[in-house]
């Protein structure tokens, strides 16, 4: 479990990123931090494995403060893919850019070997594996970063921005991944600003505008509440604009993803005959 | 990165700020040539002195304290190693006869490390200010103004324009790989040496790929189609900045004629060591 008690974080540069920022995120749930550029979110995540420490207030993983351990310590538990995979790649070949972190770690030849093999083909990667990563096109380095992290098996799993640059395929890919990795009992946080995206993953949902948490609950709950994503500045799904319009029609409001309103009016036609 | 701070400009204004940068450069010029022409430390004193009324009338004194600071490693650096060589080669300084043995002796030698470290400190002192109080746009209209070819000019603040956004890219490339276990710190030399290579890997790739972006950008916007270019802002010398350019001439004048015509008296002899 990721705690994180009253913190506040200020840059060097005087930039007050949170202000008394209180949350909890238990082992196996799926989680999604929205808001607007600046809001503050991925500051909060780089709290949860140690790259900023709270400047007031703590965040513990699992019980230790992040004070207290080092980043290559707490980064064993908790897995961080950055949102631009040129910051981290460097290596001539795709099995060594996954083995990078299994090598920090200190796990043997033996393991490396078998991580990285498994990595490679949980992501589709494996024809790459002599590769340079720098050959790659964009969303296979994503796939590759991604890989990097997941090679170790981190108890939690923070993506930022996952879905950035991706095409509808990569993204359904993606979603059904972080989806099937979750149900397997993966902590995963994902850090967007991609509405559609979350209205079909449907996690628990942290809203965030400027260094504070506006509001946190279910998917469908957040992302229906016309008055919280104004403030937030974020527009509603589709399906929600569109079940707004039929709202006089007796419908629920309350839909994010396609099945659901698809099923919502089958429902409504088929009782109207 | 603190050194660097030391040299960054910030927009405010002062009437050294308003000073033209051809007079300002002048002035710099002859610090240089005044620093190099004394090899005793009372004029070198008073020149670090003369600069400091200078730092505060600009409002630069905070920045300009980190640019001591950091340049403080080096002058110590540099004091160490002339006060060990010039113990076993004395022969340069008068007044003493090898092997040192007598205090005013130890003293001397002392004085001439101090003096040679001053040279450092107020050549650091004078670019600080240099930079501190010139903005980068109108260094280039300086140079343009001065028939520097404009690629050249461009070049210039193109790269002082990116020190801080590569600034900020390092440091988000040390996280992502710090957070796939990379430790930093710690270990020896060359230990720490082999640790910067996924940090600088990915920084100069980017740099390259940024670089080349930015060529594509400027000629697909039309980069040199005239060779004839007027500029918006012309620099002119007012009245401070004669000034300033007459007080550089005049007090290379009177350092000049110090040096070949007085005898300046080193601090070991003044207080009779």
């Amino acid at each position: 479990m990721i705690e994180v008690k009253n913190v506040s974080f200020t840059y060097p540069n005087g930039v007050e990123a949170l202000k008394d920022v209180s949350l909890a995120v238990n082992r196996g749930e799926f989680v999604a931090i929205m808001g607007q550029n600046g809001a503050g979110k991925t500051t909060l995540v780089k709290l949860f494995n140690g790259l900023l420490k709270p400047a007031k207030g703590e965040v513990l993983v699992d019980g230790v403060s992040t004070r207290k351990v080092s980043v290559a310590k707490l980064a064993r538990k908790v897995g961080f893919v950055f949102q631009n995979p040129d910051h981290q790649l460097f290596s001539e070949t795709v099995e060594e850019e996954v083995s990078f972190a299994l090598r920090n770690f200190g796990f043997g030849k033996r393991a490396i070997k078998k991580r990285v093999d498994w990595a490679l083909g949980l992501l589709g990667l494996t024809q790459y594996r002599e590769a340079s990563p720098f050959m790659l096109s964009g969303g296979e380095r994503k796939r590759v970063a991604l890989a990097s992290v997941l090679a170790w098996d981190p108890d939690y799993l923070i993506l930022d921005e996952p879905t950035i640059g991706q095409d509808h395929r990569q993204k359904e890919k993606l979603r059904q991944f972080i989806v099937q990795l979750n149900a397997q009992g993966k902590t995963v946080i994902v850090v967007t600003h991609d509405v559609e995206f979350v209205a079909e993953c449907a996690p628990r949902v942290v809203l965030m505008t400027q260094g504070r948490i506006l509001a946190e609950g279910p998917a469908v709950d957040i992302l229906t509440d016309r008055n919280l994503l104004a403030e937030a500045s974020i527009v509603p799904p589709q399906m929600t604009q569109i079940f707004e319009g039929l709202k006089d029609f007796g419908l629920s409001e309350k839909v994010i993803d396609l099945e659901d309103g698809a099923k919502a009016l089958l429902d409504f036609l088929g009782a109207d005959g | 990165m603190s050194m660097f701070d030391g040299f960054k400009f910030r927009k405010v204004t002062s009437p050294i700020h308003r000073l033209d940068p051809r007079a300002k450069f002048l002035y710099v010029c002859v610090v240089f040539v005044v620093a190099i022409l004394f090899n005793e430390l009372l004029p070198l004193l008073l020149l670090f002195l003369l600069q400091i009324p200078i730092i505060f009338v600009a409002g630069v004194q905070r920045e300009w304290l980190r640019s001591m600071r950091g340049a403080a490693l080096f002058a110590v650096i540099i004091f160490v190693m002339n006060f060990v060589f010039t113990y076993f080669f004395p022969g340069s300084i008068a007044g003493i006869v090898p092997p040192v043995n007598t205090f005013s002796e130890y003293f001397l030698i002392f004085e001439r490390s101090l003096t040679l470290t001053f040279r450092f400190i107020v050549l650091i002192e004078s670019f600080s200010v240099f930079f501190l109080t010139t903005s980068p746009d109108r260094l280039s209209l300086a140079l343009q103004q001065s028939h520097v070819p404009y690629e050249l000019c461009f070049a210039f603040t193109t790269a002082v324009r990116f020190v801080p956004v590569l600034a900020e890219e390092a440091q988000t490339i040390m996280d992502a790989q710090r957070a796939r276990g990379l430790e930093l710190e710690g270990g020896n030399f060359l230990k720490r040496v082999r640790n910067y290579v996924p940090v600088l890997i990915p920084l100069i790739v980017s740099a390259i790929r940024r670089s080349l972006e930015l060529a594509e950008a400027m000629e697909s916007r039309a980069w040199g189609a005239t060779d004839k270019r007027t500029n918006l802002y012309v620099l002119k010398l007012a009245g401070g900045d004669y000034g300033l350019m007459f007080a550089s001439f005049g007090g290379l004048a009177l350092a000049v004629f110090a040096r070949f015509y007085l005898t300046i008296p080193s601090i070991t002899t003044l207080l009779a060591l």
